[in-house]
């Protein structure tokens, strides 16, 4: 996506462009920022520093102004359930993002390849992502039930053998979560690569097809690199999911069997909430906020010196 | 606006019926079958009665339409003691979900259209804080916003939770408005301004009517964001106030005794409706909101 600023020059800000013959201070627009920069300065700015400062504080119940240091963050890293959360949101994170950027990209290949009825398929594979997780969640939890689910109904046809209770066993359980979430984002991945490949040249088809090249090949080393946009996109989307997952797992697990399914979002939410420990759940916030920033800063710079570039071309 | 989808595919061109030709079709079969199916289930295992539902045959059509699990889902299901079904939660983010709409739409509305065409000083690091804030986990705020909204007498009301809709969809929404007044000529704003127009009229009489396509996609986002929110709902709400993807949350997970599947499934199909039908009816503006929008987090 192009940053849309670089199609107007920094030097014709309307302000300053002479229309009105005058140099003054737009006052209304001022005036009706006024509400952006109130939420920007005290609910985002604001919050995150209060969010922080407690996280250095001997803050338990209630918030306390003494001075800690770090010791909030090495009773939260010695903290058991935490480590296992964020073990388990390695598994899911990797899991679900490569398992959506899989098969978001072949859906998007397979639409693309001029089939009928585009639209139909299109519309079949992107409608999970308009749902909730919350119902997306307990959609797959009775599917995966053992006694109501897949594997009842195929046990009483006779397959006996066959098995799919994923929910109910802590080693599948983030699986579970995983496959869930992967239903519900696969379509998002294929509207942003499919955007991406009907930027590509038709007449590459041609080229390869006179060079006898095979397909999967042009797939993987000519148009793959020229989706790096659309992919750098989709990638960062679906790991921010990642990072936030709690609805999901909520209405889906609920954290078990056992911890195998607990995540850090639904942590700090526990701490924050049902065991009432401040310290805990905002030194949990700011490791989220440390971790989220860290993947989506870099990931933003570089697009944006992708659309400089491409725009400086044009 | 680009239309995301030019009206035909750019891929190779088919050559006739041949075998990777059927493997293709395939693939989509089965694709769709994996994305339709857990609905399909859902929607028939609500008509079914609890016998039919032991019998395991999940895929299998309801032997009639019995539609007795769906009044229950709606009017009477039970939260723990509380049985007043999904319709209460229904109507709770009906109020909440169109106020939050409106207001956040014409926010994001008015803060794009500022930055894009007056941009008066600290506009650019106002628009650079807003996309970095986009990405600020929401757990970073709960605490502090929690006590902000109690010490204003919002905490658990409905206009606490519209409040809060409208300062987290804020990002989201300045984004899309931004990036689309970007693509209007700005001669046509110099125009005006010769004309003598102000900062609101021509907000008002030029920029609001061009903008129609970006009013119906940034609507369609937040209206289908803010219903299928579950945090902020279960956090800010208040019992009173509580959206209807909390009270199934609810209905489903404190059942004592017997698990009704077949009301619970109804709920859920009933939870899912409205960004569904939002979503069927809206199909290319859905994916427009998409597109435009994935700059955020």
């Amino acid at each position: 996506m192009a940053d849309p600023s670089a199609a107007r020059s920094p030097a014709s800000g309307p302000a300053r462009s002479g229309a009105t013959g005058r140099l003054r201070l737009p006052v209304a627009a001022l005036a009706a920022l006024a509400p952006a920069w109130l939420i920007i300065l005290v609910v985002y700015l604001g919050t995150t520093v209060w969010t922080v400062q407690l996280s250095l504080t001997n803050s338990r119940m209630l918030p306390s102004n003494e001075f800690a240091g770090l010791a909030q963050y090495q009773r939260l890293f010695g903290t058991a359930r935490w480590s296992i959360s964020i073990h388990n949101l390695v598994t899911f994170g990797i899991v679900y993002v490569l398992g959506a950027l899989v098969v978001g990209s072949l859906l998007a290949i397979a639409v693309d390849r001029r089939v009928r009825f585009e639209s139909m398929w299109r519309t079949v594979f992107l409608y999970p992502y308009a749902l909730s997780f919350i119902v997306t969640g307990l959609m797959w939890q009775w599917l995966m039930n053992p006694e109501i689910g897949i594997q009842a109904t195929m046990r009483a046809a006779g397959l006996g053998w066959f098995t799919f209770d994923w929910t109910t066993r802590p080693d599948m359980a983030i699986y579970a979560v995983s496959l869930a979430g992967i239903w519900q984002s696969a379509g998002l991945v294929m509207v942003l690569m499919l955007a991406g490949l009907r930027g590509i040249d038709a007449d590459l088809w041609r080229a390869t097809r006179i060079e006898g090249i095979p397909m999967w090949r042009t797939y993987l080393t000519i148009v793959l690199p020229q989706l790096g946009p659309s992919l750098a996109t989709a990638f960062m989307l679906l790991t921010m999911g990642a990072v936030r997952t709690f609805d999901l797992v909520v209405a889906l697990t609920n954290g078990g069997p056992g911890q195998s399914t607990e995540v850090p979002a639904k942590f700090i939410m526990d701490s924050l909430f049902a065991r009432q420990d401040l310290g805990l759940a905002t030194a949990g916030a700011t490791v989220m906020l440390v971790t989220v920033m860290a993947i989506a800063v870099p990931i933003l710079y570089a697009r944006d010196i992708w659309a400089r570039r491409r725009s400086g071309r044009l | 606006m680009q239309d995301p989808f030019p009206s035909h595919a750019r891929g190779p061109r088919p050559q006739g019926l041949t075998l990777p030709r059927i493997g293709l079709y395939g693939l989509l079969v089965v694709a769709a079958l994996f994305f339709l199916l857990p609905a399909y289930v859902m929607i028939v295992t609500s008509f079914k009665s609890m016998d039919e539902i032991r019998a395991a045959q999940i895929f299998a059509l309801p032997h009639m339409l019995d539609w007795s699990a769906w009044s229950k889902a709606w009017s009477s299901a039970c939260a723990g003691v509380n049985c007043t079904g999904v319709s209460v939660g229904f109507f709770n983010s009906v109020k909440i979900t169109i106020p939050a709409t409106i207001l956040s739409v014409l926010l994001g509305a008015v803060t794009g259209y500022a930055l894009s065409f007056w941009r008066p000083p600290g506009s650019k690091l106002l628009f650079a804080a807003i996309t970095i804030g986009g990405f600020i986990p929401l757990q970073i705020f709960l605490f502090p916003v929690v006590r902000g909204t109690a010490a204003l007498g919002l905490y658990n009301s409905l206009a606490g939770i519209v409040l809060v809709h409208v300062i987290f969809g804020l990002p989201l929404t300045t984004l899309l408005f931004r990036n689309y007044y970007a693509s209007i000529p700005v001669e046509l704003f110099k125009a005006a301004r010769v004309d003598g127009a102000g900062f609101w009229r021509i907000f008002v009489s030029l920029m609001l009517p061009l903008s129609l396509p970006m009013l119906i996609v940034a609507g369609l986002m937040q209206m289908t964001g803010i219903w299928n929110d579950f945090l902020l709902g279960l956090v800010f709400a208040g019992r009173d106030n509580l959206p209807m993807t909390v009270q199934l949350n609810n209905i489903v997970t404190t059942t004592t005794g017997q698990r009704e599947y077949n009301v619970h499934m109804a709920a859920t199909v009933l939870t899912a409706i409205v960004p569904l039908v939002a979503y069927f009816v809206s199909g290319r503006w859905f994916v427009r909101g998409i597109t435009a929008g994935s700059v955020k987090g």
